[in-house]
């Protein structure tokens, strides 16, 4: 019985593991200025805590298949763990804590150049708001500026997302509202996140970024794309029946192609 | 403080059937009370999880009987995504709840923490009847949301407002049905503060003499640790329930902030903070994961010992490591929220305790591996689930290294990684420390022994059945397949639904081989041989009297103690490898 466990807990072990360093099912391609880095962080993860795991399963394999009482066997005296206890305790504060501070050190880098620092002057600034189940992108149009938010005016039924008010609100009128992040590559994108009802989140895997959109709060949210193509946007953050369904595309274009865009919107808006 | 005046049992001998049997003060019926509301629970939970998972799976395909029990949220068998949300809150709330809290906590410790300390019941046996009789009240409750107008909550066990705070407008689910889902957890915490002043008293005052706190046995360690955890998470958990009724039921405003459209209705709320939510409820969430994962700490360390013939490696260095980890649990609450809006600087401040807790877990983790070295091992259903705690308990810890560092929490947060790593961690290893300690107390709790190799089968199937369930998941997490919903029509997602597939198959077999177990409890109950007062050959309390144990439990004596519970592997009297704590010195 104990050669069985030994056995089955290896098998696990191992297959779950070449699993993993096989790559089998994987992060999909990385699409950002940040990304590497991040991958970089989870890969180092991966691998010492791989070990660890493997480690250990096979020490508790090994020890069950060694010391397990079969019918038969003569009587044996049990015997301590070789040197006790305080191996162990110096074992596992010393190396998990050197694992930590390293994971720390270098996390905390890649953590803080995407949320603890702000987005270059020469972002394009593009406003985001959520809610029950859609996304939509506001682009500043010809005049640079966005137009004020006003919740009273916000209604589906009219399209008017945003709560705008063009009437009374000159900087209001060129704005660009559409239901696809449409953006230019290789530059860097300053996003306000604006939720309208719930909580809402940003979550596109190939760019390797995430962030909740809060009721209440305008969230700044940074990135720089650096392959055209066309991805999908996700809600991660529970917001009720339709939140599985809760996505939008993102359009990576070149500059040219982006422009072009950009201008045919504000002929039609 | 220790009690040396033997005075004669606390309670009559003669009680009315409802007095012995319903309403009793008898810390071991109220015990066993527990674990059978968790029998239930955890059945609930289970078909809660099975329909989920087959609709995962199998989207379009009916289950059947499920289109009557369920006209409007699954009609014809096949459930509405809202519905599917509402099953997952509900199975969620009742098994962090009502069975991985109840069970391993409030059912064993109630049973067996007296009996340690040699004691003849609680500290205060009427508040410990309150305790159970509340915590039922909570599963009515909760139960009853699924029979109110618009069905049971959908917003999680998180509840996370707006969501579960602003009422009707935000959808399905969250009428009369949020509500009760508050006012459930807010009686729960309410029978769980009770209950955890009464562990902590018991232990404190209740102590036989010679019972010193370095004597005392390492599952009722674990219980009290625990006992001090929840004092304070719930006494946070209980006001935070009542500001979100409040929020629903009174029109205040604590998690509602002003202008929110919400079915295109502007709220009429304002100048509240959806982050305080989320504050109030992680601070209790993230202890309540101790609470749920302690008592397994201590079942196991109990149980290894008795199996290996060795004491425990360390024992000392286990309750400092248990005590350094309570601390903990206090300081790592945001490591939920690094996402969430709250100020980024602050990750970091979570992120660095939340990795420093690996460091105790770690140790103990190494205390149990070198225990079972040098061992003479004997394995049974008790130290085979014990030593498939070890095993899970490792899996689930190991993918927390992920989780708690901000920069790849951001890839991570929100997919299925998560799913993995709590369900390994709070989910399975408890459970398995619940099992562990159902095939080890089973012979003292009902004086009859459970049939090994049924318990073997058990074993075996349900070890290799949750590897095959939640493995999967973090593969799932790493391609990206984002949590919490109800069906995958992204572009992305569509390539992983064989690997839904396959952990489906793999839950409803597991699901499945749990009937074992059930149909082991109820036939060895009835017919079982007869357990000796000692069968396991272990030291502590609980073995030195009859199986079951009488009313007052050591049948008006109360035991001296004068060894400690790891006397194991030693020359013992009588020829025996072992010393039990009330042996004569």
């Amino acid at each position: 019985m104990g050669r069985l466990f030994a056995v089955v807990v290896t098998v696990i072990a191992l297959v779950s593991a070449a699993i993993f360093a096989l790559h089998v099912w994987w992060l999909p391609p990385d699409i950002s200025a940040h990304g590497s880095r991040i991958d970089r962080q989870l890969n180092e993860t991966m691998v010492t805590a791989g070990i660890l795991f493997v480690a250990a399963q096979l020490a508790l394999g090994l020890f069950v298949w060694r010391f397990d009482v079969r019918d038969g066997m003569p009587p044996r005296a049990v015997k301590t763990f070789p040197g006790g206890v305080t191996p162990l305790v110096v074992l596992a504060i010393l190396f998990v804590g050197i694992e930590i501070l390293v994971l720390t050190f270098v996390g905390s880098k890649v953590w803080a150049s995407v949320y603890q620092t702000p987005a270059p002057a020469e972002a394009l600034q593009i406003e985001v708001e959520a809610e029950q189940f859609a996304f939509y992108f506001r682009y500043a149009g010809p005049d640079g500026k966005f137009g004020t938010m006003h919740p009273d005016l916000m209604n589906d039924a009219t399209q008017n997302f945003f709560g705008l008010d063009p009437a009374n609100d000159t900087t209001a009128r060129d704005d660009i509202v559409v239901g696809t992040l449409v953006i230019p590559v290789n530059q860097p994108i300053d996003l306000r996140l604006h939720a309208k009802d719930v909580n809402h989140s940003f979550y596109v895997p190939e760019l390797r970024i995430q962030q909740d959109f809060v009721p209440g709060m305008v969230i700044p949210l940074h990135f720089t794309a650096t392959q055209t193509g066309k991805y999908e946007l996700v809600c991660t953050q529970l917001c009720g029946l339709g939140h599985y369904n809760m996505r939008a595309y993102i359009e990576v274009k070149t500059p040219a192609d982006f422009a072009q865009w950009l201008k045919a919107q504000a002929a039609t808006s | 403080m220790t009690h040396t005046t033997a005075h004669p049992p606390a309670h009559a001998q003669r009680q009315s059937f409802l007095r012995k049997h319903v309403f009793s003060v008898d810390h071991k019926v109220i015990g066993r009370q527990y674990l059978d509301l968790a029998l239930v629970a955890v059945v609930t939970g289970m078909v809660l999880s099975w329909l989920m998972r087959f609709h995962l799976g199998w989207p379009d395909t009916p289950v059947p009987l499920l289109g009557k029990l369920a006209p409007t949220g699954a009609a014809g068998g096949v459930m509405t995504p809202e519905y599917y949300l509402e099953l997952m809150t509900m199975h969620g709330t009742i098994m962090v709840f009502f069975v991985l809290t109840t069970a391993p906590f409030a059912g064993f410790g109630n049973y067996f923490l007296p009996i340690h300390v040699g004691a003849e019941d609680m500290a205060f046996p009427r508040i410990n009847m309150m305790s159970f009789w509340v915590t039922l009240l909570a599963f009515l409750v909760l139960v009853a949301a699924f029979f109110v107008g618009d069905g049971p909550p959908l917003s999680g066990w998180t509840a996370y407002a707006p969501l579960s705070a602003v009422g009707k407008d935000a959808g399905p689910g969250q009428g009369s049905g949020q509500t009760l889902w508050a006012i459930s957890i807010g009686i729960f915490c309410i029978a769980q503060l009770l209950g955890s002043l009464n562990f902590i008293a018991t232990t404190l005052d209740l102590r036989t003499k010679g019972m010193s706190l370095a004597r005392l046995p390492y599952a009722t360690w674990a219980w009290f640790v625990t006992a001090v955890i929840a004092l304070v998470a719930f006494a946070v958990l209980l006001p935070a329930c009542i500001l979100l009724i409040l929020d629903r039921v009174a029109g205040t405003s604590f998690f509602i902030p002003g202008g929110l459209v919400i079915s295109d209705r502007l709220q009429p709320h304002m100048g509240g903070s959806p982050l305080l939510w989320q504050h109030l409820f992680w601070f209790f969430g993230h202890p309540e994961v101790y609470v749920a994962i302690l008592p397994g700490f201590g079942i196991i360390s109990q149980i290894l010992p008795v199996f290996a013939r060795k004491p425990l490696l360390g024992p000392r260095v286990f309750i400092a490591c248990l005590v350094a980890i309570a601390f903990l649990s206090y300081t790592v609450w945001g490591h939920h929220m690094f996402l969430s809006g709250m100020n980024p600087f602050s990750a970091t401040l979570f992120s660095v305790p939340t990795l420093v807790i690996t460091i105790p877990a770690a140790i103990i983790t190494l205390l149990w591996i070198g225990t079972v070295y040098g061992a003479r091992l004997r394995l049974t259903s008790a130290s085979l689930f014990a030593l498939g705690f070890v095993s899970v308990f490792v899996s689930g810890g190991i993918s927390g290294f992920f989780l708690a560092q901000p920069s790849t929490d951001i890839y991570l947060h929100g997919t299925y990684f998560v799913v993995a790593h709590f369900h390994f961690v709070m989910g399975v290893a408890a459970m398995f420390g619940i099992f562990a300690g159902t095939y080890f107390w089973f012979p003292k709790m009902f004086g009859r022994m459970m049939s090994e190799t049924l318990g073997k089968w058990h074993f075996w199937l349900t070890f290799i059945g949750v590897y095959c369930i939640f493995m999967p998941m973090h593969y799932l997490g790493l391609a990206g397949n984002v949590r919490r919903y109800s069906a995958f029509t992204d572009d992305y997602l569509q390539p992983l639904i064989p690997l839904h597939r396959f952990i489906t198959i793999a839950a409803l077999f597991t699901g499945a081989v749990q009937l074992i177990f059930l149909f082991n409890l109820i036939r060895s109950r009835l017919r079982g041989p007869k357990a000796a007062d000692n069968p396991w050959e272990a030291t502590t309390l609980e073995w030195s009297t009859s199986s079951p144990p009488p009313h007052d439990n050591f049948g008006g004596r109360r035991p001296t103690v004068a060894y400690g519970p790891n006397e194991y592997g030693v020359a013992g009297p009588a020829g025996r490898d072992y010393v039990m704590q009330a042996a004569a010195q």
